[in-house]
């Protein structure tokens, strides 16, 4: 389908028309040749793998970045190379997958930054919290202006970043990857918005690589890969299929096909592999993180938990890898008492990691490939004192073959690897080791669907083999998909542990949000 | 008498480090550590005792000082801000530069290694508590007006709100359109200014330059910073428990109850408490010291 007949109303100037962009960063080309035609009006999706150029083409129309070359044009009008502020002034507005707010800072000064309501040459505050609130009741984004951000949940946050473009008169909003840190219930929330805002004639762009929600909430899509755009559909015309198809180039199989092939086979034993007993963390302000959580994983069952970020997923997850040391409770690694145990110790009980945030504990960036494959295992690949070369070049291979990463050259540092083949590097070392706990923490989180597809077998695989894997992601398709048992966890605690045959979105939702737990308690 | 006596003495200690704070509590606000404050003060001693000498005003020679402060943050900026150096090896760098620049232009100006010539200045006789000579000294009162104006700004205009945001997520102010380097410009040129007023003070007060006069203040200042948590008042408040505890030590100094170096020691010591959370968490700017990605 080519650009110009998918174009649905030709005599009215399109909201955004970008033409032919380039933009790279050093070496990097994130968009070589990419093209933008939104109506106005609609709700338009902008998909592709993790790296494919959506968010800074995006960032090219709301001034953030110019473009190297290409031509833009906002309701007709040559816009090419315009600033933050004329983007903002012609009523563009962008609300950034990394928040962009000031967390010590009100909702209304955030709303009003770089905007400023002043009487006298000082601020006034008051009138930027009495707009705050105004707008807040016409458009159904309810959020104290007088709060403070940092106090503030993902999702409040998220419509106080709404309601900032819409205070600078955005007509046309750019969200990118709103998703992803919300609970199900905020999703709906979200969309019932960008209805009402469709309705009144706004153009929303989404940029997302979540093809259910582009079927739910999209008018037309446009489909980018390594920084092109490849195609532009009608959404009623198409299928999650042919979506996927066009973003990853070949036929990949859908996590959400899963679903559906329920396992037959129960867990292989009775042993419990991993035993955590009453366990309690605090965080890096010292408030308790993780109040008093017990779970066991047996041998060849996939443990999964779900729930909105930030609800002590990661201090579990990190007092159970050896990183922060816990407050009370026990935890048991096959046989051995584990509780006190260092990371070395972890690993000699069986524990594998593949940890939450790869640039931060997966990988020295500046490090080779192989270099970043025995990371945490050097002891076996030295002799007396020294690294032993030729070894860890040797490993590297076959890692690489083993696990497809691209390109297959050990001595590139991990760098210069994209998100995708970065995680299979991190997968790589952790699964390539004899083990027999692994903690599997977003273990696709910015990854494409190639990837996805892979990691994923990889961790069936190992559940098969006997393992004993806790998975935990903020992507409720993905638990679904590859767990035995869910829990839920909800402010440190777990809200509802699960099988997976009574799991699904709705079930978990409430739980995600504490409403189902407040009705139990 | 002896309260008033230690009030009046308490309050003439302060100032400098007033001066110096309120800048401090700018300049980190905006994200740019206040390393370089010793070096402003030098410098606005410096070049105000110059300015003031050679136009025979001390009105004059205030604004030579203000000059020679902007100049030095200004150096301090650029090669912070654009050329995104290490805050704290140029901060460093700045206060040695102010050393060996005074030194030599002492040398240059005046032929002399240790001080100016006597300078037109602000500095009174003293008699009795010492209060009269507060009321005459036009920058005793300029150094508790800075502190309230400090406080309008970051609380209360367009500016400090820009500043607030700048020094804690630089990225959010870029994306609502805010020129983030011209911001954190403007606030450590108000920083080196402010800074070069306490270091005139000091000249002003003495009726003359003294090679490496500002001794330590600017470090005293930046300690009151972030004791006062990069609060404006609170660092004026920490400033004057400071300047309390060095006006104890000169008083004791005949009685020999402590030595006097523990006492010299009380601004650092505290701060370091402040800083491992014992008194209330003390939480930087979240961007202060980074200037890449931007």
């Amino acid at each position: 389908m080519s650009m110009a007949d998918a174009t649905p109303h030709s005599t009215v100037p399109a909201a955004v028309r970008l033409t032919d962009i380039h933009k790279s960063f050093g070496l990097v080309q994130a968009n070589r040749g990419a093209t933008l035609e939104v109506a106005r009006g609609e709700i338009h999706a902008l998909v592709g793998e993790n790296g494919a150029g959506k968010s800074t083409l995006m960032r090219v129309l709301s001034g953030m970045y110019t473009a190297d070359s290409g031509r833009m044009e906002v309701n007709g009008r040559d816009v090419t190379g315009w600033t933050t502020a004329d983007a903002i002034d012609a009523g563009v507005g962008m609300v950034h997958q990394h928040f962009m707010l000031v967390p010590t800072l009100t909702v209304a000064e955030n709303v009003m930054l770089g905007r400023e309501l002043t009487k006298h040459g000082q601020l006034d505050v008051a009138r930027a919290e009495r707009d705050v609130e105004a707008l807040s009741r016409t458009t159904g984004l309810a959020v104290r202006p007088d709060a403070r951000v940092a106090d503030l949940s993902v999702g409040e946050a998220q419509r106080v970043e709404i309601l900032k473009t819409l205070y600078r008169g955005a007509r046309i909003l750019i969200l990118d990857e709103p998703t992803a840190v919300l609970s199900p219930p905020e999703i709906d929330e979200l969309w019932q918005v960008l209805r009402q805002m469709r309705a009144r004639g706004e153009t929303i762009v989404l940029i997302t690589h979540k093809l259910d929600e582009v079927m739910e909430i999209s008018d037309s899509i446009t489909v980018m890969r390594h920084g092109r755009t490849i195609t532009h559909m009608r959404t009623a015309d198409t299928t999650p299929g042919d979506i996927a198809r066009a973003m990853v180039g070949r036929d990949v199989q859908l996590a959400k096909d899963h679903v559906a092939e329920e396992r037959a086979a129960t867990p292989h034993a009775t042993d419990a592999l991993l035993d955590v007993h009453d366990l309690v963390v605090t965080d890096a302000r010292r408030l308790t993180a993780v109040d008093g959580v017990s779970f066991s994983i047996m041998a060849g069952e996939i443990f999964g938990i779900a729930g909105v970020e930030g609800n002590g997923q990661t201090e579990l997850l990190e007092a159970l890898a050896g990183l922060r040391a816990a407050r009370g409770g026990t935890v048991h690694i096959g046989n051995a008492e584990a509780t006190d145990f260092s990371v070395k110790e972890r690993g000699h009980a069986g524990l594998s990691h593949i940890p939450e945030d790869r640039h931060l504990r997966g990988l020295i960036l500046d490090y080779s490939v192989a270099e970043n494959l025995i990371l945490g295992q050097q002891d076996r690949f030295s002799r007396g004192a020294q690294l032993d070369h030729d070894r860890i070049m040797q490993n590297a291979r076959t890692q690489i073959a083993e696990y497809d990463i691209r390109p297959a050259d050990p001595l590139l540092p991990a760098r210069a690897l994209s998100g995708g083949n970065q995680q299979k590097i991190v997968i790589a070392r952790e699964m390539g080791r004899s083990f027999q706990v692994l903690l599997a923490a977003q273990p696709t989180r910015g990854v494409d669907v190639g990837a996805i597809e892979f990691i994923h077998a990889r961790l069936r695989r190992a559940r098969d083999a006997g393992k004993a894997i806790l998975l935990v992601s903020a992507d409720l398709a993905e638990i679904l998909a590859l767990s035995d048992r869910i829990a839920v966890m909800y402010e440190g605690k777990f809200a509802a542990v699960l099988p997976r045959s009574e799991a699904s979105e709705e079930v978990l939702g409430p739980y995600m949000t504490g409403a189902a737990a407040e009705h139990a308690a | 008498m002896i309260v008033l006596l230690f009030l009046a003495q308490t309050l003439r200690i302060a100032i400098p480090y007033l001066f110096a704070a309120s800048g401090g509590v700018i300049s980190e606000r905006a994200g740019l550590i206040g390393l370089g404050l010793e070096g402003y003060m030098l410098g606005g001693a410096f070049c105000g005792a110059v300015a003031s000498y050679y136009t025979g005003n001390a009105w004059l020679g205030l604004l030579g000082a203000v000059v020679g402060g902007v100049l030095l943050a200004l150096l301090y900026a650029v090669t912070s801000i654009r050329f995104r150096g290490d805050q704290v090896v140029i901060g460093i760098a700045i206060n040695l530069f102010a050393s060996g620049a005074t030194r030599f232009f002492l040398r240059l100006l005046f032929h002399s290694s240790a001080n100016s010539p006597r300078i037109p200045g602000f500095g009174v006789e003293q008699t009795g508590t010492g209060w009269l000579a507060i009321a005459r000294n036009p920058l005793i009162w300029i150094g508790i007006l800075a502190v309230a104006f400090m406080a309008w700004l970051l609380y209360r205009t367009p500016f400090g709100l820009r500043v607030r945001a700048v020094g804690e997520h630089p990225a959010a102010a870029m994306s609502v359109g805010i020129r983030v380097a011209r911001v954190r410009y403007l606030a450590v040129a108000l920083s080196g200014a402010l800074a070069a007023l306490g270091g005139a003070y000091l000249a002003f007060d003495q009726h003359q330059f003294t090679a490496e006069m500002s001794a330590g203040r600017g470090f005293i200042a930046l300690a009151a910073t972030i004791f006062g948590r990069w609060d404006p008042v609170r660092a004026a408040l920490a400033c004057l428990l400071f300047a309390a505890a060095e006006t104890l030590q000169i008083q004791l100094q005949g009685a020999q109850v402590i030595p006097s170096q523990f006492v010299e020691m009380i601004p650092y010591a505290l701060t370091i408490v402040a800083l491992a959370g014992v008194v209330g968490r003390a939480v930087p700017p979240a961007a202060l010291g980074k200037v890449e990605g931007l």
